[in-house]
């Protein structure tokens, strides 16, 4: 947590969290280093295999009123039997203090490739999902959703 | 007077769009007023109207525990409170004969920790306080706020309206100024309410936790850089007392999900 | 103290997908906040949940700080057979807390 954390703190807009602290507003970071991040997060879950647009649907709100709490669903596009199941999403940001914000492992006894949590986002940004099949292959979807912080008065 | 709320509204938030229009009357009407929650958006309401994914409900389960309990000197809350507290929390703070003063939901429970159970009072804003007090507050969900402030309460609830009514803090705002002149209007990423305290105590997304009134009214005095009170303060608990008679017959909603 | 909150079926037919929902009190805290005084709030979170039906891990997720403060998931289970949901989250030093529920499979 140390090091990296406080190089991240440095870098990147935070989401300004708790009681009566200043909000930090957000910085104009260049999208490149932004994209990187999440392209070196994405090597190092998948490495350097290819990932195909589609068969993953994200659901966010367009809008979310703060980046507390931003309900997230997503739901892979497969039969999930034993032949044929995701293995796994992993849940990316291009924007948060860190890149990756969760992973779901799926079976063949989940049923359903569908999972609902409700995730911290520092900022306007576009989320990624990539999900593993039992294959190897690799499907990708995204999202974008607006974040209004009240970042003017404390309150 | 008036337009001078709204002009000190722009001068405090140069970098904000959209400076509010004309500003509304120094009283809501009856037929206006509305809680807080029709100001978010439609995600934030759908969870705190889901009994299940509602995040105070974490507290109220808690509460009920705390509420089940025998402490260790006394009896617990539920020997005495067998029937439920139902619709109570609707009509508080009140008058309390024993006490001699006004008491808010919290000081209530206080009481009965001190007099009926000889239990040292919670602190507020403490764990075990928030918890009970939600499960309390709980009991009242969808009943109408209605406090009398007739008789002792009077003053206390003057009291109230004066600090409501005064300017304060480096911005020099009012409480009125934002929930009764601007309400409905945007303050940067947010929009005003009316401020009611209906919803409370209530999950506050940025707080990640629950949190009393007396949080959120700390948060607003510290919003206009005023010196906040203490939590518990009488004062507090005349505002507190000020707001929910100005709410009177509004629905109760705690735990409210709040931005 | 943890409190859980889980929404889980008692009952279902064989074959059927059934919905649960897992909420657990926890701060997340995410390590990228600071306090009154400046001072960077250590990174306090749950990393683990998982879901275990008839003794088999169905369903799991590893969590980052990216997971908002009492996490909520909702999440999917194929009925096959009677038996017990086992429903663990673990924090990073380790610590758990589980809950279990029983399903009939008709
Ligand atoms: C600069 C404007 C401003 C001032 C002055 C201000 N508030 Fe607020 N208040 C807000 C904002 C913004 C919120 C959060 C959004 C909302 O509910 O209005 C809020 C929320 C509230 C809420 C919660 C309402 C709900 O439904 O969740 C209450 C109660 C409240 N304020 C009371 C007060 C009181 C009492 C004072 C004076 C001590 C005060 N406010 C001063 C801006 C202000
Ligand atoms: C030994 C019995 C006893 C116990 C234990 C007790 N109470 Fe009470 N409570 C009373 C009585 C009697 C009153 C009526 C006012 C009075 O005489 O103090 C009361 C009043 C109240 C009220 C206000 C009711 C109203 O209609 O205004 C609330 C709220 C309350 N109690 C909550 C609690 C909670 C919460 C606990 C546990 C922390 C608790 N009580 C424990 C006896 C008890």
């Amino acid at each position: 947590m140390t090091h990296n954390t406080r190089l991240d703190l440095n870098r990147r807009d935070l989401l300004a969290l708790g009681t009566g602290t200043v909000l930090i507003a957000a910085s104009p970071l260049s999208s490149h280093a932004e994209q990187a991040d999440l392209d070196q997060a994405r090597r190092e879950l998948f490495g350097m295999r290819p990932v195909t647009e589609g068969r993953v649907t994200i659901k966010l709100p367009p809008i979310a009123e703060n980046g507390y709490s931003v309900p997230l669903s997503v739901e892979v596009d497969s039969p999930m039997t034993k032949e044929d199941f995701v293995k796994r999403v992993a849940i990316l940001s291009p924007r948060n203090p860190l890149p990756l914000i969760s992973q779901f492992y799926f079976s063949p006894g989940s049923g359903r490739a569908k999972v609902d949590a409700r995730i911290r986002m520092s900022g306007t940004q576009s989320i990624q999902a990539i999900a593993e099949m039992n294959d190897g292959s690799l499907w990708s979807g995204s999202r974008e959703t607006v974040v209004t912080l009240a970042a003017c008065v404390v309150l | 007077m008036k337009r001078f709320a709204g002009a000190t509204l722009i001068a405090l938030i140069p970098a904000c769009s959209a400076p509010p229009a004309a500003e509304n009357a120094t009283e809501i009407a009856a037929e206006d007023i509305v809680s807080g929650s029709i100001f978010l958006t439609a995600e934030t309401r759908d969870l705190q109207e889901d009994n299940f994914a509602n995040p105070g409900y974490l507290w109220v389960d808690r509460g009920e525990a705390l509420f089940s309990k025998a402490p260790a000197s006394g009896e617990a809350c539920i020997t005495c409170h067998e029937a439920g507290l139902s619709g109570v929390a609707a009509t508080y703070p009140a008058y309390d004969e024993k006490a001699g003063r006004v008491l808010n939901l919290e000081g209530r429970i206080n009481q009965c920790r001190v007099t009926h159970q000889s239990e040292p009072a919670w602190e507020y804003e403490s764990e075990e306080l928030l918890s009970v007090t939600a499960f309390v507050a709980n009991q009242s969900l969808g009943a109408p706020v209605s406090v009398d402030v007739s008789g002792p309460a009077q003053d206390i609830y003057e009291a109230g309206r004066d600090y409501f009514q005064t300017r304060r803090g480096q911005f020099n705002l009012s409480c009125q100024q934002c929930h009764t002149e601007n309400w409905g209007k945007r303050l940067r990423g947010d929009t005003l309410s009316q401020g009611h305290g209906n919803g409370f105590p209530a999950y506050r997304l940025e707080w990640e936790s629950l949190g009393s009134l007396h949080r959120r009214l700390r948060d607003c005095d510290l919003g206009v850089r005023a010196e906040p009170l203490p939590y518990g303060d009488p004062l507090y608990v005349a505002v507190e007392l000020f707001l929910a008679a100005r709410s009177n017959g509004l629905e109760m909603e705690s735990p409210a999900v709040r931005r | 103290m943890a409190s859980i909150r889980l929404a889980v079926p008692d009952a279902a037919n064989v074959g059927e997908v059934i919905e649960i929902k897992a909420l657990i009190r926890h701060p997340m805290e995410s390590g990228h906040r600071r306090g009154a005084r400046g001072e960077v709030i250590e990174r306090d979170i749950i990393t683990r949940f998982e879901c275990r039906y008839l003794d088999e891990l169905v369903f799991a997720a590893d969590f980052h700080p990216g997971i908002a403060a009492n996490p909520l998931l909702t999440f999917y289970v194929r009925a096959s057979n009677s038996g017990t949901l086992d429903f663990t989250w673990t924090d990073q030093h380790g610590t758990a807390w589980s809950e279990t529920s029983a399903l009939t499979v008709t």
